[in-house]
């Protein structure tokens, strides 16, 4: 089995494993408590926040722990969104190729009189920083923009616009779900006031993730209750979870150099493979893109079909077709970047992770080079294509 | 759980009746790439009966799996009863189709239906000549 969907979810690391279940076992206790147990586990918890927070060059107060992603990003936004209300500023700026979890955020803010500028993420997939200093206006009160795209795995001028937002004094969020523990990140280098990432994305636990917020930055409750997290986000913590996280966390920024050194040339051998196969393009930029992001798309085919056969081969794969996410739509960010949804349809994205060998990779080039030729020759759309009836896209 | 039954993996594995019929005589194609799913049925009537049937398609596995079942219930039928074949036999004999998957099936339905109403059309054609 080559497990190459790692944008989804990673498989936990040992040491991580060994983490959960031994606080489990040893340090039940709630945090919150004052017997000998409940301060274990506290400091079980403060040690792990030091530890996310040196990988990111941050105070451990500035970290908060979550239940993952979205509820990062959510708080992140809600946050900056309630800040700029009281100050009349009622403005974002964000990207048209976002997660979810900030799209639908921001759309929930649209409906309360917020104007929101979602920017061009052009054929290549990555922001211009200019476009972002264009769009700030007087009552700009955040710029959201994600780190590495979950589907295509472009890489932003993070940097560049981090820099653009403290020189305007706008607060400045990045959704790093997909980057975190994959490329270095140094919140301070990078002017980054919030930053969402999430546990199970650099082979931590399901269920866990952090928000950084820079020092200053109030943030708005999504979660009433205790006085958890400092009062920001209430719930018994996540103990277990959270020092697997902290675990996975190091681990992965400790062996980040090694894993993108060895990842990069299978991922463009990969690249080079596919880009062999007629009518099908790699989708984002060739070059700033994520170690372990492969995303292509192949005309007169759709891409679910092509999903079940790789599974067959024992390839786990994902794609950004309709028939995938349940909608009539294909994936937004292949629509983003100006793909057409015939086109869109047809992708797959494959996200190989660290333990991927030379032969898995060309493994993977044949197998998808015969699902692609097999669902061709019995699709009407690559006859008419073929015929000369309709043109060819790509 | 699996996403789909054993039958719809089954024709989506190996397809009944995939291709193209040179001289077919009622062709009919349902659906929009841009919707992610199109197929096309070749008819070859004789006696009012259908002698062989073909399909091609473009879209997921529910889509390729109601197709070649649909084949399968028409195959050698009378025209009367591939007129009356529905969305529901189709999605019944491959055990159950996800909820949103069902539109799968009335494509296929539509596409049998097209390719029957286009047999008719040229066999109007042909007694008006």
């Amino acid at each position: 089995m080559i497990y190459a969907d790692n944008a989804a979810t990673t498989k936990m690391s040992e040491a991580a494993i060994r983490e959960l279940v031994a606080v489990n076992e040893n340090t039940y206790g709630n945090p919150s408590t004052l017997y000998s147990i409940g301060q274990s586990a506290k400091e079980v918890l403060e040690k792990a926040r030091e530890k996310v927070a040196a990988v990111i060059g941050a105070e451990p107060n500035e970290i908060y722990f979550t239940s993952g992603g979205s509820e990062a990003d959510n708080q992140a936004i809600i946050s900056a969104a309630e800040n700029g209300r009281k100050s009349g500023k009622m403005h974002i700026v964000s990207t048209a190729f976002e997660h979810h979890a900030v799209l639908n955020t921001l759309e929930k803010l649209r409906k309360e009189g917020f104007d929101i500028t979602l920017l061009d993420v052009h054929e290549n997939g990555i922001v211009i920083p200019s476009e972002v200093e264009d769009a700030i206006r007087d009552d700009t009160c955040l710029v959201t923009v994600m780190f590495a795209n979950n589907e295509i795995g472009t890489i932003q001028p993070i940097g560049e616009i981090g820099e653009i937002c403290r020189r305007e004094g706008v607060p400045f969020h990045t959704d790093a779900v997909q980057a975190m523990g994959h490329i270095a990140i140094d919140v301070n280098d990078l002017k980054v006031d919030m930053l969402s990432a999430s546990a199970h994305k650099f082979h931590g636990p399901k269920g866990v993730g952090f928000l950084y917020a820079r020092k200053g930055t109030r943030l708005t409750n999504l979660i009433e209750g205790g006085e958890q997290e400092r009062g920001k986000r209430a719930g018994t913590e996540n103990v277990p979870g959270i020092a697997a996280m902290a675990v996975a966390l190091e681990e992965a920024a400790g062996n980040m150099r090694e894993y993108a050194d060895r990842l990069t040339p299978i991922r463009d051998r990969i690249i080079d493979g596919l880009s062999r196969i007629p009518h099908s393009a790699l989708n984002g930029d060739a070059g700033r893109r994520l170690p372990g992001n492969i995303n292509y798309c192949f005309e007169g085919i759709e891409g679910e079909s092509l999903l079940l056969l790789l599974d067959d081969r024992g390839i786990q794969a994902s794609s950004g077709s309709a028939c995938t996410s349940g909608s009539l739509d294909p994936s937004h960010v292949l629509l983003a970047i100006c793909r057409v949804h015939d086109v869109a349809h047809g992708s797959l994205r494959l996200s190989i992770g660290e333990d991927i060998t030379e032969e898995d990779a060309d493994y993977i080039v044949s197998s998808v080079s015969e699902v692609v030729e097999y669902l061709r020759s019995f699709s009407p759309v690559w006859r008419d294509l073929m015929s000369g009836k309709s043109q060819f896209i790509l | 759980m699996a996403l789909y039954s054993e039958k719809v993996m089954d024709h989506f594995r190996n397809p009944r009746n995939v291709g193209v019929i040179e001289d077919a005589n009622g062709i009919g194609e349902v659906g929009n790439a841009k919707c992610g799913d199109i197929m096309k049925m070749y008819l070859k009537i004789e006696d009012d009966i259908i002698k062989d049937v073909k399909f091609e398609t473009f879209g997921c596995g529910s889509a390729i799996a109601s197709s070649s079942m649909a084949t399968e219930l028409i195959k050698g039928k009378p025209v009367a009863d591939a007129m009356k074949l529905t969305n529901k036999a189709v999605t019944e004999a491959l055990d159950g189709l996800p909820a949103y998957k069902l539109h799968c099936s009335v494509l296929a339905e539509e596409a049998i239906q097209s390719a029957l109403n286009d047999y008719y059309s040229r066999k109007e054609a042909e007694g008006q000549k």
